[in-house]
């Protein structure tokens, strides 16, 4: 039968957030097949440079790095739900400690680069290991870099009080972009500084 | 039949209209059905510009030893060509169509991100000027400037600086990159309405067949093109800052820049196929009188494609050299996937049977689709199998199974559509006698082109060659070939002349010309900005059928 | 004249393997097509709508389903893909043969862009573009194996009549084996897009009876002729940058990015198939390659017509 049926915003008895959710997640699975084609290409050419410098002679566990982000997973997601239950407050400081966390992650990713480079003698075309080091390690710091302006957004927003309780489900989105970033990073460590070295 | 007041006496009706201020609506725009015709427009406009790549090197072939164009130009034209047709025509027809009717179908008012959709279309544009404008690049047109040539899958190390100095690739590269990003925005945009902005009553079991194959193309989409995206920046990363992803000199591998290309490109080629499939289950069951057969099936079977098909993409490296173990596997997967790809010929045999044929245009397209794509079907069943592959691969025979595919199966489905849906879009009829000049020419001209080609494989001639020597008795084979594009060339012609002058002088549609059940139909022709004056409600797959026939309603015999 | 190069004319044993799986193939898609093909003409025939009156308001019978025939036309296919896929996969590992058996030669084939250098490890003899190998008598066959490197790009080494492509990758080592048992010519060509001269990539397959082969083999392995009638032409040479990039045996020209031109006129075409072996072939060859086939490597010698004419009369000397 067909009428004047319910309009706009709840067709079908899925209800609206769930728009942008469903849109979150397609991004999390283009952006994480991305990165597993880089996952592969690392993990085809492990042994297989034909010249050092080689990553066990390099390569040093990123120990405060990797914990200062995953930690940073926990302070999104409490930023997040401190926001949808109104305390703007609360929720900016949060998502502030977030943006320093993962800034204290990315300056550790640039320092381990900076003595690559310098100190090492590792660049991108110095062999398979670098070829293959710097895009996987350098796409991951992009996504924290792009994840890093959206938390600088939505702190300057609640500092000047223009985020409020109605964007939490935005802020959620945000923050399950931050968890993905978090994740492409357990594969990282794992794939290039556990199984690589 | 009206469930909406039919005059449209909106204010957008009555602001006159400069043609500045006509052409700044539609730049600006974000409305799907806008974006949908840009898309189908600018698909169609690189569709005359491939064709002619083509047809030139269709004349370069016609006889061994010609010298209609110059090697690096024939070399530059069938990478264009065939990058042109599969990321400037078949994915915006495709993704242009779902953009315009996704929502109608499902009676929402636009998708879910407008602006994300308008964002895809524009960037998809550029990339398609940027790819063109490299035979401007470099030395100019004289000498057809800097167009890529490496092939529309450009294979490592062909690709490298050492072997393609000069810019050409970097065209080819960074073009398809934007247009995949594009490509990849509308796929988010696409599963995100579907799944989350239907009408009320609307089950995903209720889903008209066409948007479950743009939901199942677009969520494939999402798994293969960022590969693509990924092998083409390690590409720019070899060839601009040094790296050796697929330098084999520095110990890297050209067969990793193949299964990247190709885990991308199978799936991709049924991401252009499986939408073409949907506008026949439009199209059929309403031609035909009769309900689509096997609705459940037929949608099992589209899902299943879209799953399997991520399996196959090794036979297009069957002469690689995988060794046995490989072959065998990615044999089978491909395979299997005839199983789901066949049975949807019995679904629309079926629908067919028993009902009551009305041999339209839109029906006459989706006629000669079911012979062709049976036909291609068929060849590709005789490429899955890997011996028999490793004579057929990189011949003729392949490039005559995949016209069968994409021509006869994909463009005789999407010229069905354009006929059927025209209406819809423009509120006016194409001309019936044209229509069907425009089918029989084209079924003529293409099974002259194409179904010849496969003896020229058979004979052992590989394609992607300027010239062949005169005494390999590919002669008149190939002679034959190039008698079949002037008739297609008209063909073309005659479409274009329809639309053109349909959109004056073509007989009012209606809503509803076609008699059909699906909900872009309960709608005006064109509809309004807003879609629907009332967001329906419906209660099983055919709601238009539903309210034609309230005393025998589908629901129960869903 | 060489044959056409149809897949249906095979002289080796995989290349009739394969058209003996071809028939198989082409007989399942052949019933597949007169089956599927013969419903649909019958029921757009049978089915087509006329015109009668009262006819256009009445709808047929709507049909939503039938699980038993959608379950039979699912089941009937798969069986059907079983059988196929069984069959391949016999064939598959059939066709794939890892010891080399006694008696057997072996080539080395370096896909070049645009031309292929053919050594034989075992009987220290190099040539390039012509393919000669013993015929195989099927009652006790002496194959010959191929190990495919490229110096450059990806090319593919195809002759239909002896067997299935098999591709030429730079950094990986491929094998391959054909047994030809008649003897005569054979033709094929490049078959992996490589470049500008791709469809110039020519190969030309020459089998000999087993005698035949022996005194190739031997006329091939002697060094260069030496023929003081074309002194000057041969000062030239060595002259000239051409040593860089060719070898001529027994002369101090060494280059490897060329063909080894040591026995050079024995081959029936030069630039691979794009031009007959003839001294106005090999003149204009020389003068400017890119006058036989644009685009390939060689430079412009840039000489005189004197010179060109005596380098010339060396080259054709070089049987």
């Amino acid at each position: 039968m067909m009428g004047a049926g319910a309009d706009a915003t709840h067709e079908s008895g899925v209800s609206h957030e769930w728009r942008g959710r469903a849109g979150m997640i397609g991004l999390i699975v283009a952006e994480g097949s991305l990165f597993a084609v880089f996952v592969v290409a690392h993990l085809f050419y492990i042994g297989k440079s034909l010249n050092g410098p080689y990553p066990r002679d390099v390569l040093q566990i990123p120990v405060v790095g990797t914990i200062c982000l995953l930690a940073s997973s926990a302070t999104v997601a409490l930023g997040a739900r401190a926001l949808a239950r109104g305390d703007v407050r609360r929720s900016g400081l949060w998502l502030l400690v977030t943006a320093v966390l993962g800034a204290i992650f990315l300056a550790g990713t640039a320092r381990e680069w900076y003595h690559l480079i310098y100190r090492d003698g590792v660049t991108i075309g110095t062999n398979l290991f670098g070829t293959t080091f710097y895009p996987l390690v350098g796409l991951h710091a992009s996504h924290v870099i792009v994840g890093l302006v959206m938390l600088g957004l939505c702190c300057v927003f609640a500092a000047t009080g223009v985020l409020r309780a109605v964007h939490a489900e935005r802020v959620e989105m945000v923050s399950w972009y931050w968890h993905f970033v978090d994740g492409v990073w357990v594969v990282v460590l794992t794939v290039v500084y556990l199984i690589g070295r | 039949m009206n469930v909406h007041s039919p005059t449209l006496a909106t204010a957008e009706a009555t602001t006159p209209h400069t043609w500045l201020e006509h052409a700044h609506e539609w730049v600006v725009t974000v409305d799907h059905k806008r974006l949908g015709i840009m898309y189908v427009v600018s698909a169609l406009v690189f569709f005359v510009i491939a064709g002619l790549e083509a047809s030139l090197m269709r004349l370069q072939l016609a006889w061994p030893g010609l010298h209609i164009v110059p090697p690096e130009t024939f070399n530059r034209l069938f990478t264009m060509h065939g990058t042109s047709m599969v990321f400037l025509v078949g994915i915006p027809i495709v993704f242009g169509f779902g953009n315009y009717l996704v929502p109608l179908m499902i009676g929402a008012r636009d998708l879910a991100f407008p602006r994300l959709n308008a964002f895809g279309f524009w960037i998809f544009l550029f990339a398609g000027l940027l790819l063109h404008f490299s035979f401007l690049g470099g030395e100019g047109l004289y000498g057809s400037g800097s167009a890529p040539a490496v092939g529309w899958f450009a294979y490592a190390p062909l690709t490298s600086r050492a072997f393609t100095p000069g810019n050409a690739t970097d065209y080819w590269n960074l073009s398809v990159f934007l247009a995949g990003v594009g490509t990849i925005g509308t796929a988010i945009n696409i599963v995100a309405t579907t799944l989350t902005m239907r009408a009320t009553g609307m089950t995903l079991g209720r889903m008209p067949i066409f948007v479950w194959t743009m939901l199942t193309v677009s969520a494939m989409t999402l798994f293969i093109l960022p590969p693509l995206s990924a092998a083409q920046i390690m590409l720019l990363l070899d060839r601009f800052l040094g790296a050796h992803f697929f330098d084999t000199q520095a110990g890297g591998s050209a067969v990793m820049w193949q299964h990247f290309f190709w885990f991308f490109g199978h799936p991709e080629v049924y991401v252009l196929m499986v939408p073409g499939f949907g506008f026949v289950s439009e199209i059929v069951p309403v031609f035909s009188r009769k309900v689509i057969f096997g609705y459940a099936t037929l949608v099992a079977a589209t899902v299943a494609i879209g799953g399997v098909a991520l399996s196959t993409w090794a036979h297009h490296m069957f002469s690689v050299g995988m060794g046995s173990t490989l072959n065998t596997f990615f044999a089978l997967s491909t395979m299997l996937i005839a199983v789901p790809t066949g049975m949807k010929i019995f679904n629309w045999l079926a629908t067919m049977y028993g009902g009551r044929i009305r041999f339209r245009t839109p029906m006459l397209f989706c006629c000669a689709f079911l012979f062709q794509f049976l036909c291609a079907g068929l060849t590709g069943i005789m490429l899955s199998v890997a011996p028999f592959d490793w004579q057929l691969t990189d011949s003729y025979f392949v490039v005559a199974h995949f016209h069968f595919v994409l021509i006869g199966g994909l463009f005789f489905a999407t010229f069905g559509a354009i006929y059927y849906w025209f209406p819809k879009v423009t509120g006016r009829m194409l001309s019936e006698r044209l229509g069907r000049w425009h089918c029989w020419l084209f079924v003529v001209g293409f099974n002259l082109t194409f179904l010849t080609m496969h003896v020229q494989g058979l004979l052992g001639m590989p394609r992607r060659i300027y010239t062949y020597p005169a005494d390999r008795g590919w002669e008149v084979w190939n002679l034959v070939t190039t008698l079949g594009v002037p008739l297609q060339i008209v063909a073309t012609l005659i479409l274009v002349v329809n639309i053109v002058v349909s959109l004056r002088r073509g007989k009012p549609a209606g809503d509803d010309p076609w008699d059909a059940w699906t909900l872009e139909w309960a709608t005006t022709s064109p509809p309004p900005s807003y879609n629907f004056e009332a967001i329906p409600v419906v209660a099983s797959r055919r709601p238009l059928w539903d309210l034609k026939h309230p005393d025998d309603p589908d629901g129960p015999h869903e | 004249m060489t044959p056409t190069p149809s897949i249906f004319d095979p002289v080796s044993t995989p290349a009739f393997a394969i058209r003996e799986l071809s028939f198989l193939v082409f007989g399942i898609t052949g019933v597949i097509f007169v089956v599927v093909a013969g419903l649909a003409v019958y029921t757009l025939v049978r089915f087509r709508g006329r015109r009668r009156a009262g006819d256009e308001r009445r709808e047929p019978p709507q049909i939503y389903g039938s699980t038993q025939i959608e379950i039979a036309w699912t089941v009937v296919p798969l069986l059907v893909v079983v059988v196929l896929f069984l069959v391949t996969a016999r064939y598959i590992y059939g066709l794939e043969r890892r010891e080399v058996p006694a008696g057997a030669l072996e080539v080395t084939i370096v896909g070049n862009q645009w031309w292929w250098e053919i050594r034989y490890p075992g009987l220290g003899i190099v040539t390039a573009n012509e393919l000669h190998v013993p015929v195989s008598d099927p009652s006790r066959p002496t194959p010959t194996f191929l190990t495919l490197q490229s110096a450059d790009v990806v090319h593919s080494f195809w002759v239909p009549q002896l067997a299935g492509k098999m591709d030429v990758i730079p950094n990986k080592t491929n094998r391959m084996w054909i047994d030809p048992q008649t003897p005569g010519t054979y033709v094929g060509q490049c078959a992996e897009y490589c470049g500008t001269q791709h469809a110039w990539m020519l190969l030309l397959v020459v089998v000999h009876p087993r005698d035949e082969f022996d005194r190739w083999v031997a006329a091939q392995h002697a060094p260069a002729r030496e023929d003081p009638a074309v002194r000057a032409g041969y000062q030239l040479f060595l002259s000239l940058a051409c040593i860089n990039c060719h070898t001529v045996r027994g002369t101090p020209a060494n280059g490897v990015f060329g063909p080894d031109l040591t026995h050079l006129m024995s081959r029936r075409t030069i630039a691979a198939g794009a031009a007959s072996n003839t001294r106005e072939a090999l003149r204009a060859w020389v003068d400017d390659p890119a006058s036989i086939k644009p685009g390939a490597l060689m430079p412009a010698m840039k000489l005189s017509s004197d010179e060109l004419n005596r380098l010339t009369a060396y080259l054709l000397t070089l049987r």
